[in-house]
């Protein structure tokens, strides 16, 4: 007799066979009294502009799990190609693996078809992405960049829809940041008002919504040149705390210390310098 | 496995359970495919009908009844620290709901008498009324027995005032510091429905569970050996308290905006106000 080894055929996408019994499990959690993890989110401010020469993408830094701040410094603009960039809010996971992918698959077809990739392209596959998906990727995205046809900027939902407009923001701080930009953006800005723009929305962001905080990185985007400032403003510094403490030796208790020497010899010796930039 | 000729999603699972009986004794594997196929299959049909074959709604469209909640938290943290000769209350300003913040502005300590200060954080409509129920509660006691009201005694009465209260409870935290009779520092801190105790430190609020550890560590010298065990002095209290809430405003979105700190000695009660992280 052959023996046949059973492999399950999953069909693709996500599998929800997990559901009913975390659903069950949620409730008697509850009734314990505790709470069931939850995926991290960022509860951000991100936004974008459009300028004379480009476009200018700024984030906050915080990351948060709850109420609780799980990162004070990460990155929220990620790189889409060389010419295009894309702020992310919502789940940190899905705002970080669905750029990467968009990513990878846009440099295959920049490859493929010998030219530098289009805003609107990396929105096409972004959208198409998260449509398929129905809103179960929780990414919100600002997507920038500036291609053969100029700058552009679009704003991406978690269901799949977009919006190509002049200045866009995304998150929990959204409103706070909008309110700026409605108060001062005009058409065709000066690259320094229009960084100073952006960075008093984001900043207005990170004083006001809870879920967004510590610095303002800022990317602007032009025709042949991307600055990518991290950060661009700390505009919260940690407080300098007046005691010291650091503890002696000998304050955490030794119970037991066993010391195995390891005869080893050097054979050879390599030194390699490290890119710590 | 037969499927039935009109090709629906009805199922003769008795003749596929049949088969597979059948197969078990000539080859256990294929047995075993043959029924987690049928499994599956059975799976995939009844998900996508409900019990009377029909397909199932997904999207319920219908109203929906919300459930309206008296209570609201407005975060914040308090921290109390009894010394030899003093008692520290110290308390964040910030006033928060849900994103938003209210105010950078709302202090959660309350001036009791001249020996005690407590710090109150939660929900503030509760806040605001239970010290306006305990300053009119003073008022009548030092009316009636001609003399203030001591730490313990005020202690003893909010643990009263909170289980009066005890199947609509104030979403307050309290903490209470101040001087005893013998003007050594007193700290008592209470739960919503009033179970309190005496302690030498107690932090409450949203940085509660983060303070506590640390305060646990650094004035009960919890987990540490070979150190020298140290009475607590002002100066180092006041240092520690701003300490710690530098840290708590670094990753408890709640806590931040200034720090107001009042000393309480038998001179009197002093306020420091120290500026936090305003994110």
């Amino acid at each position: 007799m052959a023996t046949v080894s059973v492999c399950q055929y999953y069909p693709g996408g996500f599998s929800f066979e997990n559901c009913k019994r975390n659903a069950l499990l949620e409730a008697d959690i509850n009734k314990l009294g505790f709470s069931s993890p939850a995926a991290r989110k960022t509860g951000t401010t991100i936004c974008g502009v459009v300028y004379k020469d480009g476009v200018v993408l700024g984030a906050d830094t915080r990351a948060t799990e709850g109420m609780i701040v799980a990162d004070k410094n990460c990155s929220k603009i990620h790189y889409i190609s060389p010419n295009i960039y894309c702020c992310g809010a919502g789940t940190a996971a899905d705002t970080e693996m669905t750029t990467q992918i968009i990513s990878s698959n846009l440099e295959l077809h920049s490859l493929s078809t010998g030219r530098l990739p289009r805003v609107a392209t990396a929105n096409r596959m972004l959208k198409q992405m998260l449509f398929r998906y129905q809103g179960y990727i929780g990414a919100a995205l600002v997507l920038g960049g500036v291609d053969c046809n100029g700058p552009h900027l679009y704003s991406i939902y978690p269901h799949g829809s977009t919006d190509k407009l002049p200045y866009v923001t995304m998150g929990s701080g959204s409103l706070a940041a909008m309110a700026v930009f409605e108060d001062r953006y005009r058409p065709n800005m000066e690259e320094e008002e229009a960084k100073r723009l952006v960075r008093d929305a984001i900043a207005a962001g990170i004083f006001n919504d809870l879920g967004s905080g510590s610095n303002i990185d800022l990317c602007v985007i032009t025709k042949g040149k991307v600055d990518y400032l991290r950060p661009h403003d700390v505009a919260n510094k940690k407080g300098v705390k007046t005691g010291s403490y650091r503890y002696k030796h000998g304050t955490t208790g030794v119970l037991t210390k066993t010391v195995t020497p390891l005869n080893l010899e050097v054979v050879e010796e390599s030194v390699q310098t490290m890119d710590t930039s | 496995m037969t499927l039935p000729a009109d090709g629906g999603t009805s199922f003769r699972s008795d003749a596929s359970a049949q088969e597979t009986q059948d197969l078990s004794t000539s080859g256990g594997h294929i047995a075993v495919i043959q029924r987690v196929l049928v499994r599956q299959l059975k799976m995939i049909s009844a998900q996508a009908c409900g019990a009377n074959g029909k397909m199932k709604d997904y999207h319920y469209s219908g109203p929906v009844e919300h459930k309206f909640s008296p209570y609201a938290f407005n975060g914040g943290t308090v921290l109390a620290v009894a010394g030899e000769d003093f008692a520290l209350v110290a308390s964040d300003t910030r006033l928060s709901e849900g994103y938003s913040i209210h105010s950078r502005d709302s202090p959660k300590c309350y001036k009791l008498t001249d020996t005690t200060v407590i710090g109150c954080s939660g929900f503030h409509g509760d806040c605001l009324t239970l010290t306006k129920i305990i300053e009119a509660r003073l008022k009548m006691y030092k009316h009636s027995n001609n003399k203030s009201m001591t730490s313990g005694a005020i202690a003893a009465m909010l643990s009263t005032i909170l289980y009066g209260r005890r199947f609509f409870p104030y979403y307050v935290y309290n903490i209470i510091g101040g001087l005893d009779e013998e003007g050594r520092g007193a700290v008592y801190s209470f739960d919503p429905v009033g179970s309190y105790q005496r302690d030498t430190y107690k932090a409450g609020g949203s940085a509660s569970a983060m303070l506590q550890p640390l305060l646990d560590n650094q004035i009960g010298f919890k987990n540490m050996e070979n150190v020298e065990q140290v009475p607590l002095s002002q100066e180092k209290a006041v240092q520690l308290v701003k300490d710690v809430f530098i840290s708590a405003a670094e990753r408890d979105v709640y806590t931040g905006d200034a720090l107001k700190i009042c000393i309480i000695t038998k001179e009197g009660i002093r306020e420091e106000i120290v500026p936090l992280r305003k994110d």
